[in-house]
Parts: C-alpha cells; structure tokens; sequence
C-alpha cells in the first residue's frame, strides 16, 4: 500500500483518483462505463450495512461494487 | 427517401441512461402508461408507441436505458443494434440535468452512430431545485445538434423537444470525437476499407470497434485483418480500448464543465441524509423492518372496514336480486347459478380482494417512486452473494410482488446468464399480486383475533419465509445445477426523486388493483361454468368434481390440505388470484350454500367444510411456493427457450411448498394440533 492503492481500501469519505484498472473482459468496459477512468475522482460514501458492497460516487452518480471488484480498480489517495 | 409517404411513419428511438426519466418521456409523448420506476434497468425490452405531432404520425422506440453503447449487456446491445440498424430517422437522447456528464458521454456515442439525433436534457426542474444550471445553447453549438430542456414529469418542454425530433436532418453533419493519436492514425488506415466492406454501419464507430477486437472480421476481409494485426503490434486491442474509453469519458468531462454550473455532483445533501437513515449500518434493517410492517399493518387495519362494509352492501344487493329473480320467477337453476354461484362467488372476490390490494400497491409503488428499492437491493446484496446470486435479484425479487411474470423478464437485468436463470428460477418464490389478498383473507378469518399488528407481524412473517426460501433455493442451485462463482456487478443507487403522490394513486388502483381484480373476476366467470359443469356431470352417480377431489384427496391429506383446495390450485393454473373464488365455487356447488352476510360467513363456510388454522397455514406456504401462473411459465419458456428449465422452475417451487406442508401437517398430528 505504499504508493497506489485499490478502492476497496477506501474508508467513508476518502476521495482517491483512479489510477488504472486491472480488470479484464466485461467488467473492465463495465467500470469504464461508469466513469472508472484513468484520472477520474472517485469518492467512498460508505459500506452497506452488512460490510459489503459500497457505494462509490463518480461523476455525478451513486454506483454500488462488492469488494471483489472495487479491488480491481487502482487509486491513489487525495 | 424524401417524398414517398410510409404507411408506417417515421420512426424516432428514444435512448438514455437507465433512470432518466425516458419512461416517463415516452409515456408522455405516446399517452401511454409504461410502468416507471425509480431504478436502473426497468425497461428491458424495446417499447412502441405512436405519437402523433401537427398532424403527422410517428412511431417511437423505447430503447432499454443503457450507460454506454460499448458493452455487452442485454440492454445495450439491443439499444446499440436498433441504432446500427438505421431504422430509426432520428434519436432522441435522455439526459439527467443533475448528471448531465454521464449522458453526455452515451450522446457522443450516439453521434458517433447517427448525427440525426436530439439530446434531451430532462429533469430540469430537479436541476433547478439543486442549483444546477445548464447552457443548452451552448451545448447545442458543441455538440452540434439541437439539445431541448425537458421536464417531462410535468409536460414542460415537450412539444419543443418533437419539433427538434421531426426536423429536417438530411444536412446535418457528423461531430466526432478527436481521439488521440495512436487511435486515429489506425483509424485512418482503416477507415477506407471498412467502408468497402459494410456500407451498413457507420465506417469510423466500426473501425473502433475493430480496433478494439470486440468484432469480429471474416476471413475474406484479408486487408482489414492484416492492418488490424499490425497494430495490435504496437497496442494491445485493450489499450486501444482504454485511449478511446478515456477519450470519450474526458470529452464528456469537458463537455459538462463548460456546459453546467452550480452543484455539480447529482447526489445532494438530502440524499445523503437519507442513504444515512436507508443504508446506514444501524438504521438499514430496522428501517426497512418498520417500513415493512407499516405497509402491512395499515394494509390489514386499513382493509377491514371497506371490506366489511363492501360485503354488508353485496348481501344487500344480493337479497334485492334474489327477490326480483323471484318476481320474474326464474327457474331454480337459473337463480343457482347466477346468483349462488357467479354473484355470491364474485362479491366475495371483490370484497375481500379489493381494499388490500387498493392500499397494499399505492404504498409499494410509492416507495418504488421514491427510489427505495436500490437500496434494499444494496443492503441484502451481502445475503445474494453469499448465495451465489446476484444483488440485482433483490430488485427482480421486488418485481415479483407486483407480477411473476414481470419479475422474470425483469431477470434480464441480470449480465451472468448462470445468475440470470436463478433468479428466473426462483421468482415465483414471491408471492404476487394475485397471492398476497388469498394470504391476506386467510390471515384475518384464521389468525384475526389477535388484531391488526399480529396480522401484519404474521404476513410478514410469511414473506420472510418467501425471501428465506429463495435464498435457500438460489444456494442450493448455485451448488449444484448451476454451480459457479459469483460474478461481478455494478448497482447504480439512483437520486432520490418525490414521489408524484396523485399519479401513484391512480396508477397502482388502475394498472394494478383494477387490472388484478379483473383478471380474477373476468376468469372467475368462465371457471364458474366448468366448475358447474364438472359439479354437475355424473359418472357412476357421482359427480366429476366430487371423483376429481376425492383422487387428489388422500395426497392432498399429507400435505394439510383436501382434495379441493388442491384442485382449486389445480384449476387456478391462468391465475394465482382465482384459488380463492375457484374454492368458494368448489364448496358450494357441494351443497353447502352460505348466505352472504359478512366476513365471517366465509370463515363458517370454510369451517363447515373441515378448515382448521392448520389447514389455512398449509394452504398459505402452498401459496407461496407452488407452480407459477401459466402467464409466468410461458414468459419462463420464452426467456429460457428450454422447455427442460420451464418444467423445472414448476417443479422447483413445488417441492419446497410440499415439503414445508407435510412437515407442518406431520408436526400438527403428531403434536395433536389444529
């Protein structure tokens, strides 16, 4: 975790600046859909209430991932 | 093209962003009454309406919401396919003016396809109540086509936004996104032979998606494969991907920051607050208990009077029939059947039927306006997955309570085919409109006494039992027949919109209530004469109904149940709503004729003929878990395309409701119960 991170590390309110994404196939383009572009902000709104998904604000929406693929997305930190 | 009138008009599509507010546009453009809904993905299949607008005629297309044209998801292939297919003689595009930069990414893609599109902004007056301003001209002159302020809910701006869709687009020309470098010099290779080949697609958006490996190339198409090959020398067909993803997401970007002013972030301060209430780790679950058993509990209080006073009123009525059938001294068997049978049967239905279900849906639609059912799903996401499932069945679980059948087409939300089909396979785990007032009628004349909180406590925890079971059915699939990992998803969590309280009323009372309530009534008629036709014809000097009742009796025995109210469920195959009517019918062409005084009428009746609360639980979880509808298992049929997997999602429901009664009809013997 020393320079780059993913966002599923994000806490509640942590914003970070996606960095690239390590998905593959489908879900790359999905996330890349929603906004998970190189240099987009993201920001951590917080976990659901059993710890899993979180909900993730990007230009200008709400978007809910599991931690599974939140980890595939690599941020670096603001 | 030009001068010849089609017989079929021209056709304009309309495309958005799931949650926009297209629904609601196209219903206002066509008059008619598409469902709406506050999430993503509630149109899953192309609509059709005609519109007509001075004086001419147009065919509108409502396309699936759709975040981008790239993917493969169901939605956006047939969105991307019927704009490809050039039917359409313009587009309009839905856009969210509190996330305009998400639409406006979907626009460039669109014009990409087709310059003869319209971008409407809607929501406008959403925008406004958070301080968004957008510059339409100044978008208009960027993108380089027309761009209408909308704000459909109210009507405003509409009329505009046909004008620009009806305009003459002949000249109009195409704006196209400069990618960088390494994209367009492939693409200027390319560009010139792709268009040799299809003259169908536009040339540049195909040679993205060459370039991006997502296509597929015949092997005739030799020049083609060959510059293709020696660019993904230098670039992977991923990071031509991830240039024009990038190009496209930081063109949207600037787009929206030259275009829109004020709070730019969609999700305002109130929406927050109230995802800390909705989602919050200590408030979600108790929230969403209370939620529950308020809509229940004043489904049943509320019920309770009307009903009453509906029955007292029908008693009335059927007296002051019965008199005038008298004065008219019509034969007995004609006052038998229409009176005994179809008028008794029906103000039953009526009475019992209609008040809960006429509080029971404007309540749920109401939280469905307001944008609650995401969250639910995003709250027992955690519960799916552990199953196996996908977090979007909990929305198409919610569907199901309105209608099986609109819960399995709206399974189509769902990407991973393997998760698709459990979903599919255990919607009619949820009880639907049609079974919830058989549930509700049950509990009051069994578990009455106990006053409406009991009652709602107990509904809700037979729905528990529902969502139990379908978890329990998706773990057991995803362990055996359709083993696998789970896969990956994304859920967008809507802003919160004020729900239009008029528009629910009459909405859930007509589309809905009136509509279950017909359909139950409409079949009741007709099953009414086979009923009276298999009470009637005799064989051996018994009669078809008594030999069909008796056969199914000694099974139906070990289940808590009678030969009866098997061969109701039997015979309520159509609809789920008619169990309730087709017993009653069942009963009393056996003889036991019950005057119509009020509610407890139909406890004695059901007495009379051996009910205990034992009997009425058994046939509550047999409700709930039984074959679906024939409505639903077409729509299975033709969402799977397996006649192998129709059979099976009977089968499925079935041996969890037959299981649970003989356990619970077991237990009451054993324990000398009921």
């Amino acid at each position: 975790m020393e320079e780059g991170t993913s966002l599923d590390q994000l806490r509640a309110g942590g914003r970070a600046l996606v960095e690239e994404l390590s998905a593959q196939g489908p879900m790359r383009r999905r996330l890349q859909d929603l906004g998970f572009v190189t240099g987009a902000q993201v920001s951590c709104l917080g976990n659901s209430p059993l710890g899993d998904p979180s909900a993730y604000s990007v230009r200008g929406a709400v978007v809910a991932l599991r931690r599974r693929d939140a980890r595939l997305v690599k941020v670096r930190p603001l | 093209m030009g001068n010849s009138i089609e017989p079929e008009g021209r056709t304009i599509a309309l495309a958005g962003n799931p949650n926009v507010g297209k629904s609601t546009v196209f219903n206002a453009l066509t008059g008619l009454r598409q469902h709406t809904g506050n999430w993503a993905g509630k149109t899953v299949t192309n609509a059709q309406g005609r519109c007509k607008f001075e004086g001419e005629e147009y065919r509108l297309m409502d396309l699936p919401g759709c975040v981008s044209l790239l993917s493969s998801t169901a939605e956006e292939r047939a969105a991307r396919e019927f704009l490809c297919s050039g039917e359409a003689d313009s587009v309009i595009v839905v856009c969210d003016a509190t996330c305009l930069e998400r639409g406006l990414s979907l626009v460039l893609q669109v014009l990409e396809i087709t310059p003869k599109a319209v971008v409407c902004v809607n929501l406008l007056d959403e925008a406004k109540r958070k301080g968004v301003w957008v510059d339409l001209e100044k978008l208009s002159g960027l993108l380089g086509v027309p761009v209408v302020g909308c704000a459909a809910r109210s009507g405003k701006g509409l009329s505009r936004l046909m004008a620009a869709a009806t305009e003459e687009t002949e000249e109009r020309e195409a704006r196209y996104i400069p990618y960088p470098q390494p994209v367009e010099g492939a693409l200027d290779r390319l560009q010139p032979l792709v268009s040799r080949w299809r003259t169908d697609v536009p040339a540049r958006w195909l040679s993205l998606r060459l370039l991006e490996g997502e296509q597929p190339v015949p092997e005739e198409e030799r020049g083609i494969l060959e510059i293709l090959e020696e660019l993904w020398q230098e670039q992977s067909p991923q990071e031509f991907s991830d240039a024009i993803a990038g190009a496209l997401a930081d063109h949207a970007r600037e787009l929206a920051r030259r275009t829109v002013t004020g709070l730019e972030r969609g999700y305002s301060p109130r929406d927050r607050r109230l995802d800390r209430l909705f989602t919050g780790k200590w408030t979600a679950f108790p929230v969403m208990a209370l939620l529950l058993l308020g809509i229940l509990w004043l489904t049943m209080v509320g019920a309770n009077v009307p009903s009453q006073l509906l029955s007292q009123g029908f008693s009335w009525v059927g007296a002051w029939l019965r008199e005038l059938f008298a004065l008219w001294s019509a034969p007995a068997w004609v006052t038998g059947v229409v009176l005994d049978g179809a008028y008794t049967t029906l103000s039953w239905v009526v009475a019992v039927m209609l008040p809960p279900m006429a509080i029971f849906f404007p309540l749920f639609t109401l939280l469905e306006d307001l944008g609650y059912l995401p969250r639910v799903a995003y709250n027992l996401d955690r519960c799916f997955q552990s199953c196996g499932a996908c977090g979007k069945q909990a929305l198409t679980t919610c569907m199901g309570f309105g209608c099986n059948a609109a819960g399995v087409v709206g399974c189509r939300i769902i990407d991973s085919p393997r998760e698709r089909l459990i979903a599919l396979l255990t919607n009619s785990f949820t009880p639907c409109n049609g079974r919830l007032p058989l549930l509700i009628t049950m509990i009051a004349l069994f578990f009455g006494a106990a006053g409406g909180g009991v009652e709602a406590l107990f509904l809700a925890g037979l729905l528990l039992l529902s969502f139990a079971m379908t978890l329990a059915a998706s773990r057991l699939l995803s362990q055996t027949l359709l083993r696998g990992m789970p896969s990956s998803f994304a859920l967008e969590l809507p802003p919160y919109r004020r729900p239009q309280v008029g528009k629910v009323l009459a909405r859930s009372v007509l589309d809905r209530t009136l509509y279950v309530l017909g359909r139950a009534a409409a079949v009741a008629a007709p099953a009414g004469v086979v009923i009276w036709c298999l009470g009637n014809l005799t064989w051996n000097g018994v009669s078809l109904l008594t030999w069909c009742a008796g056969g199914l009796d000694p099974f139906a025995r070990l289940l808590g149940l009678d030969g009866v109210i098997l061969l109701a469920f039997l015979l309520a195959l159509p609809a789920n709503e008619l169990v309730l009517p087709l017993l009653l019918m069942i009963y009393l062409s056996q003889g036991a004729l019950v005057e119509m005084s009020d509610l407890s009428a139909l406890g004695t009746l059901l007495g009379e003929n051996g009910w205990t609360w034992v009997t009425a639980l058994c046939v509550m979880v047999f409700s709930l878990f039984h074959w679906p509808c024939s409505t639903t298992c077409w729509t299975i049929w033709k969402e799977t395309k397996s006649l192998g997997w129709t059979v099976f999602s009977c089968l499925l429901p079935t041996a969890f409701g037959m299981v649970l009664c003989f356990l619970i009809a077991s237990a009451a013997r054993v324990f000398g119960l009921g």
